[in-house]
């Protein structure tokens, strides 16, 4: 089973293959989104009674926080699914998601940081949750340093899969020592626990712009895993008769 | 297993400058402070637990590094790997020979350290056990960079970029129970939370650091 599994849908080539009828829908259902997300959210939900038309930075904010911490996530996962099963797909999802989750961190921490100076009159501050921001972009870089300095291949995944798993577990244990540390950011704006404490208006713009982050990360993943797969099998005789097509 | 921490030790020992230089390395970052923020009395004892932990976190950072490189270049390392023991217990002799060549003098040395930034002795007490719960945590994930690098010819200051981020938490609670205890605070639950760190270090960073060096000799 496990091997069926493993040549009909985890080889590069099936890979390839079965992700293509795929990106179309997904380009579609982010446009979808993301328009949605963007007109709903800029124009038609209400102001904030409080911060103005400001916190509409939210609608950024928020959904690459979200994919910031998601990704690392997904890296996580693919990275003990490399180390265990030594999944070539997996590795190569690694890999690109990194690069994909440090810009998200770095998006995130820059419109928090537009946020912070008209709402708490400040660039930044050593808040909890901004701080275990910073700290999840540190460990996405170290993660791409890693990978930039060994050169065999194999190594070099299998290595940083190491530190993935390291990182993923340390995550939660930073950022609750961070906020136990201080605290000065709102409370979370959604929880899977709690009632949103946002209004309905407000929040359906927000939920179409996470989806659509998440989408664009999917979509980005997909094109970038595929053309890592076309490079590394780039002798190959299927690959060459993708190109001949 | 005594018998490896015994041999480490003995030849950590021999050559003076493997073991001291963290020491030394530590006293003069300490030295540093006062020299660059000047000496006013109550500023310093108000940072001293953050420069004393700083201090440490550097030294066993830098000393870490090293921990596998002589056995790999020595082949004594492909002999660990192919040892009929396993390789999780070696490792963890090793870190923990390490921990007592290289930390414990830090250690011993904080409380002096410590006195000359005007900490109040309540504090020094505190300022020991928290580094004793402390840098064994310090130890054992440095082991774990060091493993990942030990094929590695060239990487500069890659080990206290990937590692340092791992090291928050310890940071916050160690510095933090000696906040408390300024402010008359009760700390067992800040060293509470460094045992717990600690035990879960030693769970998991010896297998971690065994998969990393399995890799690691590879390149």
């Amino acid at each position: 089973m496990w091997n069926w599994l493993k040549q009909n849908f985890l080889s590069p080539k099936s890979f390839y293959a079965s992700t293509t009828p795929l990106l179309p829908w997904m380009t579609i259902a982010f446009v979808l989104c993301f328009g949605y997300g963007m007109i709903d959210g800029l124009f038609i939900a209400p102001a904030d009674y409080q911060q103005g038309d400001g916190f509409r930075i939210i609608y950024v904010h928020v959904p690459s926080a979200f994919a910031a911490m998601a990704i690392y996530l997904m890296m996580a996962v693919a990275a003990f699914i490399t180390l265990v099963w030594r999944v070539k797909i997996a590795a190569i999802c690694m890999s690109v998601s990194a690069r994909i989750g440090a810009w998200f961190t770095f998006l995130a921490l820059v419109t928090g940081s537009i946020w912070g100076k008209p709402m708490w009159g400040t660039w930044w501050i050593w808040d909890a949750r901004l701080t275990s921001m910073l700290i999840l972009f540190f460990l996405y870089v170290g993660f791409i340093a890693l990978q930039s300095v060994i050169s065999d291949q194999q190594n070099r995944e299998r290595a940083s899969a190491v530190i993935a798993i390291v990182g993923v577990i340390n995550l939660p244990i930073i950022h609750y020592s961070v906020i136990w540390w201080n605290t000065l950011h709102q409370g979370p704006t959604l929880s899977q626990f709690a009632k949103p404490s946002i209004a309905p208006a407000m929040l359906h713009p927000l939920l179409a712009m996470i989806a659509a982050f998440m989408l664009f990360y999917g979509l980005i993943l997909l094109l970038r895993m595929r053309n890592q797969i076309l490079l590394r099998d780039a002798k190959s005789q299927w690959v060459q008769e993708v190109f001949a097509k | 297993m005594f018998n490896i921490i015994r041999y480490e030790i003995q030849t950590t020992m021999r050559q003076a400058y493997s073991w001291l230089t963290p020491l030394l390395f530590f006293m003069i970052v300490v030295t540093l402070f006062p020299l660059a923020i000047g000496p006013d009395e109550a500023l310093l004892q108000k940072m001293a637990p953050g420069v004393i932990w700083i201090a440490a976190l550097l030294a066993t950072l830098l000393s870490i590094g090293n921990l596998f490189r002589a056995d790999a270049e020595e082949g004594y390392l492909d002999r660990m790997l192919l040892s009929p023991h396993p390789l999780t217990l070696l490792v963890l002799c090793k870190v923990m020979s390490h921990w007592l060549t290289h930390c414990l003098p830090l250690i011993l040395i904080s409380p002096l350290l410590g006195f000359l930034l005007h900490l109040p002795p309540r504090e020094e007490y505190v300022l020991i056990v928290s580094l004793l719960l402390g840098t064994p945590v310090l130890t054992l994930l440095g082991a774990i960079g060091a493993a990942l690098i030990v094929g590695i010819r060239h990487h500069g200051l890659l080990l206290p970029v990937l590692i340092m981020p791992l090291y928050v938490p310890v940071l916050i609670f160690g510095t933090g129970a000696l906040t408390a205890a300024a402010l008359q605070q009760p700390i067992t639950g800040y060293l509470a939370i460094m045992g717990a760190f600690m035990l879960l270090c030693f769970a998991f960073a010896p297998l971690l650091t065994g998969i990393a060096l399995r890799i690691g000799v590879n390149q």
